[in-house]
């Protein structure tokens, strides 16, 4: 087993228990925090094949930088829009979240 | 085809022990029931998940992981925390049904990558990456990917632009 499966399987690992998190937590901060570790696991995975690819080179790592950056801004809307919902519906409870359903 | 024979050196062995800290940490951090816990327990993956960078001879996206995930990420979340309130947590009746398909589903999907991983053959790097290459980053960074360099800031401003005036509170005006 290379190195490069093995972290790539830790990459999967890491993606499946955030997309567990994800689908089955109910608490709006916990979801969001299950969403970053969903895009470190990407993070992971790009790093590792610009070191162990098979054309070795810093672009996995620029790609990295850039996904983090976005992953940043993600992380500061997600948490504007949950302080603005819950302002109004006084709950982070994502089941109550369904004024787009009624 | 399923081998698991691995040689243990040392390079192996610092994988081994940072991967069980992460997945400890993201395993903690979806089983805890007070968000504080998943959150610092959070932290704790993406410490570990930034030794794992380190090992991997990308030092500089290390000490941005450290920087944003930790710095950043995980003291927004804690912000988030403290100005939502969550007395009630862990009191709803859970939701059975639900969750074991969850898993099911992600138990599936971690089988088809593992298969898919297992069946890749991943030929042997040409010439492996030297370390030390936060000096290379900042060249690459600034003449190669300049323009979406500028792109990711324009983007960055926008959008805590755009935080600050959702969070902002609305004055009660009539328009």
């Amino acid at each position: 087993m290379s190195m490069l499966a093995s972290y790539l399987t830790l990459a999967a690992v890491l993606f499946c228990i955030g997309l567990y998190g994800v689908l089955t937590k109910r608490n709006a901060v916990v979801v969001l925090l299950s969403i970053e570790l969903m895009l470190n696991a990407v993070n992971l995975n790009l790093i590792a094949f610009s070191r162990y690819g098979i054309a070795p080179s810093l672009k996995g790592q620029v790609f990295a930088l850039f996904s983090m950056t976005v992953a940043a801004a993600e992380a500061a809307v997600g948490i504007a829009v949950l302080i603005a919902l819950y302002r109004n519906r006084a709950t982070v409870n994502v089941d109550e979240f369904d004024e787009l359903r009624r | 085809m399923l081998t698991f024979n691995v040689d243990w050196s040392g390079e192996f062995f610092a994988f081994f022990l940072l991967a069980v800290c992460a997945i400890a940490g993201a395993v903690l951090a979806v089983n805890f029931t007070k968000v504080v816990h998943t959150a610092l327990s959070m932290a704790f993956t993406f410490v570990s998940l930034a030794g794992l960078f380190i090992l991997l001879r990308a030092e500089f996206v290390a000490f941005v992981q450290v920087l944003l995930y930790v710095g950043a990420v995980t003291i927004l979340m804690i912000f988030g925390i403290m100005m939502t309130k969550h007395q009630d947590e862990g009191k709803e009746a859970g939701r059975p049904l639900q969750e074991t398909l969850a898993a099911i589903g992600c138990l599936c999907l971690f089988g088809i990558l593992f298969y898919a991983i297992r069946s890749a053959g991943f030929p042997a790097p040409a010439d492996p990456l030297p370390g030390d290459n936060t000096m290379a980053i900042g060249k690459e960074l600034y003449t190669g990917y300049a323009i979406p360099f500028e792109l990711v800031s324009v983007l960055l401003t926008v959008a805590f632009v755009g935080a600050v005036a959702l969070a902002k509170r609305e004055e009660a005006e009539e328009s």
